[in-house]
C-alpha cells in the first residue's frame, strides 16, 4: 500500500500548502511543524473533508481525491469531540462496525474485545460524561480498531494529555497499527512525540509538506525550515 | 451604571419639556388622534383660535375615541385636559355621571344637528350617520337593508370594528340594537357568516377595505366624500339601509377641575361658531354642527340620506350598552 | 476555585438589585397600582374563562406549528450553502420587531382574499384564501414567530461540533442516522426554550388576535384587559386578568423549565461546519421546498410591505423627521437602559449563582417576567403611580424608554447573562489572578468578551423598541410623535398610503439600528 500526493495544492483563505510525496506502507509518520503550518489541513484532505485545488490523492495508485470521507482507506481521530455525548462507550464503538446500531452477538462480542485491548474492559456501559479526556480517546481508538482502514490518522489526540499518560497513548497506537500492518499519520507540534512514536517525520513548514525522511536522521541533521521551527532547542541536546 | 440612566432620562425629559416654557394662558384640550394629524382638523383650529384668544391652544391627542374617557377617568381630578373633545353621545351619560364635567356657560343660539339638543354639559361639534361603504365598481348588487346583507351570497364580507374598543362598533351595536330590539341576536348570529374580521379600530377596517379584503366596512355615509373631494375618486358609495342609519353625534365638554373655565367656555362657544365648524367637513369628514352660510362643501350633495335617522338618548345608551354587548359577544361567539 | 473569592460588591446589590427592585415595580407593582385604585368591581364572568382558554389554545397550537414547521427550514439552512443565505438568516429577525398591525398588512397584502396569492390562483378555478379566524390568529403568529424559531434551533444546529459531521461522513453513516445522532438530541434540549419562548409571545399577544380574530370568538387574555381598562373601566378585573396572565405564564414556565431553560440567543455567530450529507434528491428537494416555504410565507410579505410604501416614502412630510427622531432617540435610549439593566442583574445572578444556586434561578426566572406582563396593566399602572407626583407628559419619553427597556429584557438578558457567565469563568478568574480591581477588571477582561453580545442585545431592543406603539399612545405627550403613532394617526385620517410610506420608514430605521448596535458590537477593540 501507498499513498501518493501527486503535485497536491490546498488553499485555505489566501494560505496555500503544497505537497508532492508518496508515504510508504507500514511507517509510522508524524506530520510535524508549526501550529498554522497546514498539518491538519492535509490531514483532512486525505481523509476526504477538505476540497483540493489541484493535483491528486493516489491510493495504490488509484486516484482517491474526489471519493466522499466514508469510501476512503482512513480513520481519523479528531483532538476533541470524537464521541457522541449521548451514546454509551459500547454504542459509540458499534457505530463503527454498524451506524444503524443494530449488533448481534458476535459483534457485542467484537466491541467488549476492543474495549479490552485499549484497556477500557468493562467500561462499556458508561457515557462519555463518566469518562477522563484520555479514556475517551481510547474509545475513539477501539472504534479506528474495528473499522480496520490501512491508514490511521490521528490530529493531535493527545495534546491534552500529562507526558505519562500519553505515552501510554502512544505505546496503544503503535501496537494497534503494528497488529494491524496500518500505516500511521500523526499530527503533532511536538518533536519529542514524533523521536517517541514515528520512524519517519514529514515536515510541514512555510507553505510545503516535505517528503518523509526517517526521524533520527532528520533530527540529527534539520534542514533550515526544521532547525528554525526546534530553534535553540537542540542546540545542546 | 446610573449615571447613564440618569444622563438618558434627562435628556428625555428636557427633550419633552424644551417647548413648554410659554407665558400666554394654556388650554389643553384631550382629544382623538385622527384630530391633530396634518390631515385632521387639529392644525387649522388650533390656529384659528389662537387668533382671538390670546392664549395657548394644546391638542392632545389621547388615543382613539373610545380610549379618551377612560383617560379622563384615570387622571380623575388631577387631569391637565381643561377641555375633553371626541366623545359621543353613547358615552356621554357615563361621562356625566363620573362629575368630573362641568355645564357649558351660554347655550348655542342654533345647531344644525337632527335631533333636538338638551345636554347641559356637552356640546356637538360634529355629527354623521354610520354606513357600510362599498367600491361601487365592484359591488353591484348592494344590499339595502340588513336583512338584504343577511340573504347576500355567503362571498360577501364584510369587515367591522369591535364595539370595546371602537365608537363606530359600538355605533354598530346599537344601530343593530336599535332597529331590530329583541331580534338583534338573531341578526348578529345570521351576519356572522358575512363578517370577515372584527377590527379595534376603524383605521384597521377602512385599511382592509380599500386593500380589498372586504367588499363592505363599516364606515360613515360621509366617507365618500373623503374620496370625492381629496382624491377626485368616485368608486366608492355607502349604502342606504332601509331600517335607518344610526347616528354618532361627536361632542366636547369642559372639566370641571380646569382651572381655565372661562377660556375654556370660548373655546367650547368658538367650536359651534363657523370658523371652526367650516373647518370640520373637509378635514373631519363628518356634517358639521353648524352648516355653513354658503352651504356643505361641493360634493357632500352626492352623499346619501337616510330615510330614518336611529339615535338612542344617553341615558339609554347607557343602560342598553352593556346588554347589547352581552348579547353580541355570545352571538358571535358560538 | 478562585471564583469562590470573587466578593458580592456593594455595587452588585445596588445596580442589580435597583434594576430587579425596577422589574418587580413595572410588573406586580402596576398590578397592585390598578387594584388599589379599583372600586368594587365584577369578578371574572365565563366570557373571561373563554378568553383564557381562547389564549392557551391558541398560544399553544401557534407555538407548535412555529417551532415543527421552523425544524425543516433550520436544517435546510443548516445544511445548505447558497447565494442570499446571509441576507437570508438576517432578515430571520425581521417579522420580529415589525409592529403587529404592519405586518397584519403585509400579511394580508400577500395571503389575504386579494392579496397576491389569492390572485394567483383565482384563474385555475380556487376560491380566494381566507385567513380570518382561529387559523387567520395562528397562521399570523406563525409569521411572528418561525423566523423566530429557526433562529433558534439554526443556532442548536451550528452548536453541534463540526467534528461530529465529520465522524458521521467517515463512518458512512445515512442522513437518518445523522438526524438520530446528532439532529435528535440537540433537538430535544433546544425545543422546548424555543416553545416556551413562543409561547409566552403568543400568550399576550392582542392587535393580530383582534385584526385577523374574526371576532369576539377571539378573544385573548389581553384584549379582556383591554376591554376591562378602556370599555368597563373596570381596574379590579383588569387587575384580577392580569394576574390570571401571570398565572399562566408561570406554569408553563415552570412546567417547561423542567424539560429545559429558555433558549439561549446566541445569535452573534452564523459559520456553518462543512456538511456531507443530504446529497441525495430527497434532501435537496426538502431543503428547497422549506426554503421556499420561508421565502413565501416571510419574505412575500416584507416585500409587499417594501413595494407599498416605496413611492409614498418620497412624499412624507416634514413632520415625519421630528417623529422619527424622537423615535430613534426613544429606541437607543431604551436599548442603553435594556443592556445596563441586563448588566447589572447577570452581574447580580452570576455573584448569587456561586453561593445559592437555586436563589439565582429565580432571579433570572424573574427576569422573563415581563413576557408575562400586560402592558396594558404596566402602562395604567405606572400612570396610576406617577400621576401624583409628575404629569405623565413631562416623563413620556423616559417613560416609554423605560417599558421598552423592560420589555426587551428578557431578550437582552438571555443574550448578555451566557456570554458574562463564559467571560467570567475564563477571563474574570485571569483578571482576578493579576489583582485587577473592579472596573479595570471589568474594563480589561469582561467587556471586550461582552461586546458582541452586548451589540446584539442593544440591537434588538432598540428594534423592538422603535416598533413599539403600546405606551406611548397612554401617556401621548401633545407635540410628540413617534414613527408608529404617526402611522396610526396617518391611517386614521383616511392617509392609508402616507402610512405605509411610514410604515417602510419604521421598518428601515429598526433595521439600520439593529445592524449599528450589531455592526458597533463586532469593531476590534485594542487596548493598546
Amino acid at each position: 500500500m501507498s499513498i501518493t500526493l501527486d503535485k497536491l495544492v490546498l488553499n485555505q483563505g489566501s494560505f496555500q500548502l503544497d505537497a508532492d510525496l508518496v508515504i510508504e506502507e507500514g511507517h509510522k509518520i508524524a506530520l510535524l511543524g508549526p501550529s498554522g503550518g497546514g498539518k491538519s489541513t492535509l490531514l483532512s484532505a486525505i481523509a476526504g473533508f477538505k476540497e483540493i485545488t489541484s493535483g491528486r490523492i493516489l491510493f495504490n495508485g488509484d486516484d482517491i481525491s474526489t471519493d466522499p470521507p466514508a469510501k476512503r482507506p482512513v480513520s481519523l481521530l479528531f483532538q476533541d469531540h470524537n464521541l457522541f455525548p449521548h451514546l454509551s462507550v459500547e454504542k459509540n464503538i458499534g457505530l463503527g462496525l454498524r451506524t444503524n446500531l443494530r449488533l448481534n452477538d458476535a459483534e457485542k462480542e467484537i466491541i467488549q474485545d476492543a474495549l479490552r485491548r485499549v484497556g477500557l474492559g468493562g467500561h462499556g456501559s458508561k457515557m462519555p460524561s463518566e469518562m477522563s479526556g484520555g479514556q475517551q480517546q481510547r474509545v475513539a481508538l477501539a472504534r479506528a480498531l474495528l473499522r480496520d482502514r490501512p491508514v490511521l490518522c490521528l490530529d493531535e489526540p493527545f495534546a491534552a494529555l500529562g507526558p505519562a499518560l500519553k505515552h501510554e497513548m502512544l505505546d496503544l497506537v503503535a501496537e494497534i497499527v503494528e497488529a494491524a500492518n496500518a500505516t500511521l499519520l500523526m499530527v503533532t507540534h511536538q518533536p519529542d512525540d514524533a523521536e517517541y512514536i514515528a520512524d519517519q517525520t514529514i515536515l510541514v513548514a512555510q507553505g510545503r509538506a516535505y517528503a518523509p525522511v526517517d526521524t533520527t536522521t532528520l533530527f540529527h541533521s534539520p534542514p533550515p525550515a526544521l532547525a528554525s521551527y526546534l530553534g535553540t532547542r537542540r542546540a545542546h541536546g | 451604571m446610573k449615571i447613564f440612566q440618569l444622563f438618558a432620562a434627562g435628556l428625555c425629559v428636557a427633550l419633552s419639556t424644551s417647548a413648554h416654557a410659554q407665558d400666554k394662558p394654556e388650554l389643553t384640550v384631550y382629544t382623538y388622534d385622527s384630530f391633530v394629524s396634518d390631515w385632521g382638523p387639529g392644525p387649522a383650529v388650533e390656529k384659528a383660535f389662537e387668533e382671538t384668544c390670546e392664549c395657548d391652544l394644546k391638542l392632545v391627542a389621547a388615543g382613539d375615541g373610545a380610549a379618551l374617557l377612560s383617560r379622563v377617568l384615570l387622571e380623575g381630578e388631577r387631569t391637565e385636559a381643561d377641555i375633553v373633545l371626541g366623545l359621543d353621545t353613547n358615552i356621554t351619560a357615563r361621562a356625566a355621571e363620573t362629575g368630573l364635567f362641568a355645564p357649558y356657560g351660554k347655550s348655542p343660539t342654533y345647531l344644525d344637528v337632527p335631533i333636538p339638543w338638551e345636554d347641559k354639559i356637552f356640546l356637538p361639534y360634529d355629527w354623521g350617520y354610520f354606513a357600510f361603504v362599498y367600491d361601487n365598481t365592484k359591488l353591484t348588487d348592494v344590499p339595502d337593508s340588513f336583512e338584504a346583507l343577511i340573504a347576500a351570497p355567503d362571498d360577501l364580507k364584510i369587515v367591522i370594528q369591535d364595539p370595546r374598543s371602537s365608537t363606530p362598533g359600538l355605533g354598530l351595536l346599537l344601530w343593530i340594537k336599535t332597529a331590530y330590539g329583541d331580534r338583534a341576536p338573531e341578526i348578529w348570529e345570521k351576519l356572522a357568516p358575512k363578517i370577515l374580521t372584527v377590527t379595534k379600530g376603524w383605521s384597521e377596517a377602512y385599511g382592509m377595505f380599500t386593500e380589498g379584503e372586504a367588499d363592505m366596512v363599516l364606515s360613515y355615509t360621509t366617507s365618500p366624500a373623503y374620496h370625492i373631494i381629496a382624491e377626485d375618486d368616485y368608486t366608492k358609495s355607502a349604502a342606504s339601509f332601509t331600517e335607518g342609519h344610526y347616528m354618532q353625534i361627536e361632542v366636547a365638554g369642559k372639566l370641571a377641575s380646569s382651572d381655565q373655565q372661562e377660556l375654556a367656555d370660548d373655546f367650547l362657544k368658538f367650536m359651534t361658531s363657523p370658523k371652526f365648524q367650516d373647518i370640520i367637513p373637509t378635514t373631519n369628514w363628518m356634517y358639521p354642527a353648524v352648516f355653513p352660510y354658503s352651504g356643505l362643501p361641493a360634493g357632500f350633495e352626492t352623499l346619501i340620506t337616510p330615510t330614518e335617522s336611529l339615535i338612542v338618548d344617553p341615558i339609554e345608551a347607557e343602560k342598553t350598552r352593556d346588554a347589547a354587548l352581552a348579547e353580541w359577544l355570545t352571538a358571535l361567539s358560538q | 476555585m478562585a471564583n469562590r473569592a470573587q466578593p458580592i460588591r456593594p455595587i452588585h446589590f445596588i445596580a442589580g438589585g435597583g434594576a430587579f427592585a425596577l422589574l418587580l415595580v413595572l410588573t406586580f407593582g402596576t398590578v397592585i397600582a390598578v387594584w388599589t385604585r379599583a372600586e368594587l368591581g365584577s369578578g371574572l364572568s365565563s366570557s373571561d374563562w373563554a378568553a383564557v382558554r381562547f389564549t392557551l389554545s391558541q398560544a399553544f397550537v401557534s407555538a407548535s406549528v412555529s417551532v415543527i414547521l421552523a425544524i425543516p427550514v433550520a436544517r435546510a439552512l443548516a445544511r445548505r450553502k447558497f447565494r442570499g443565505r446571509t441576507l437570508m438568516v438576517s432578515f430571520l429577525g425581521a417579522p420580529f420587531i415589525l409592529p403587529a398591525i404592519v405586518a397584519v398588512l403585509g400579511i394580508v397584502a400577500v395571503w389575504g382574499r386579494s392579496g397576491w396569492i389569492s390572485q394567483a390562483i383565482e384563474p385555475f378555478g380556487f376560491s380566494p384564501l381566507n385567513i380570518y379566524g382561529y387559523f387567520g390568529v395562528v397562521f399570523a403568529h406563525v409569521f411572528f414567530n418561525l423566523p423566530l424559531a429557526t433562529r433558534l434551533l439554526l443556532q442548536g444546529w451550528l452548536s453541534i461540533p463540526a467534528e461530529h459531521f465529520r465522524l458521521c461522513a467517515q463512518l458512512d453513516m445515512s442522513p437518518s442516522e445523522i438526524s438520530k445522532h446528532l439532529e435528535r438530541p440537540m433537538l430535544w434540549s433546544v425545543l422546548p426554550g424555543a416553545f416556551l419562548l413562543v409561547f409566552l409571545l403568543c400568550i399576550s399577544s392582542f392587535a393580530v388576535v383582534l385584526a385577523l380574530g374574526g371576532g369576539p370568538r377571539a378573544t385573548t387574555v389581553e384584549l379582556a384587559i383591554y376591554q376591562a381598562l378602556r370599555f368597563d373601566f373596570d381596574l379590579s378585573k383588569a387587575a384580577m386578568l392580569a394576574v390570571v396572565q401571570f398565572g399562566l405564564c408561570t406554569s408553563v414556565a415552570l412546567a417547561s423549565i423542567f424539560i429545559a431553560k429558555p433558549t439561549n440567543f446566541a445569535f452573534g455567530l452564523d459559520r456553518p461546519p462543512e456538511r456531507w450529507d443530504g446529497k441525495g434528491a430527497f434532501h435537496v428537494i426538502c431543503d428547497c421546498l422549506s426554503l421556499v416555504m420561508l421565502t413565501l410565507f416571510l419574505f412575500l410579505p416584507l416585500l409587499a410591505l417594501f413595494i407599498r410604501g416605496l413611492i409614498p416614502i418620497a412624499h412624507l412630510p416634514i413632520k415625519i423627521y421630528a417623529a422619527a427622531l424622537n423615535s430613534v432617540v426613544i429606541a437607543v435610549g431604551s436599548a442603553m437602559l435594556a443592556i445596563v439593566m441586563s448588566l447589572a442583574l447577570a452581574a447580580l445572578i452570576i455573584r448569587i449563582a456561586r453561593r445559592r444556586k437555586r436563589v439565582s434561578q429565580i432571579v433570572e426566572g424573574l427576569g422573563f417576567l415581563t413576557l408575562a406582563a400586560s402592558p396594558f396593566v404596566i402602562g395604567t399602572g405606572l400612570f396610576i403611580i406617577i400621576n401624583p407626583y409628575v404629569s405623565p407628559f413631562a416623563v413620556a419619553l423616559p417613560v416609554t424608554a423605560l417599558i421598552n427597556a423592560a420589555m426587551s429584557l428578557p431578550f437582552a438578558l438571555r443574550i448578555i447573562l451566557p456570554a458574562m457567565t463564559r467571560a467570567e469563568d475564563h477571563y474574570g478568574t485571569l483578571g482576578d489572578s493579576l489583582g485587577m480591581e473592579r472596573w479595570t477588571r471589568f474594563r480589561i477582561a469582561i467587556w471586550p468578551r461582552l461586546k458582541r453580545p452586548i451589540g446584539f442585545a442593544a440591537g434588538l431592543s432598540a428594534a423592538l423598541s422603535m416598533g413599539d406603539l403600546g405606551v406611548i399612545a397612554l401617556f401621548a405627550p401633545p407635540d410628540i410623535e413617534t414613527l408608529p403613532l404617526m402611522m396610526y394617526r396617518l391611517m386614521a385620517a383616511y392617509q392609508l398610503k402616507m402610512a405605509s410610506g411610514v410604515a417602510l420608514l419604521l421598518i428601515s430605521l429598526s433595521l439600520i439600528l439593529f445592524w449599528l448596535f450589531d455592526r458597533g458590537g463586532q469593531l476590534e477593540h485594542h487596548t493598546r
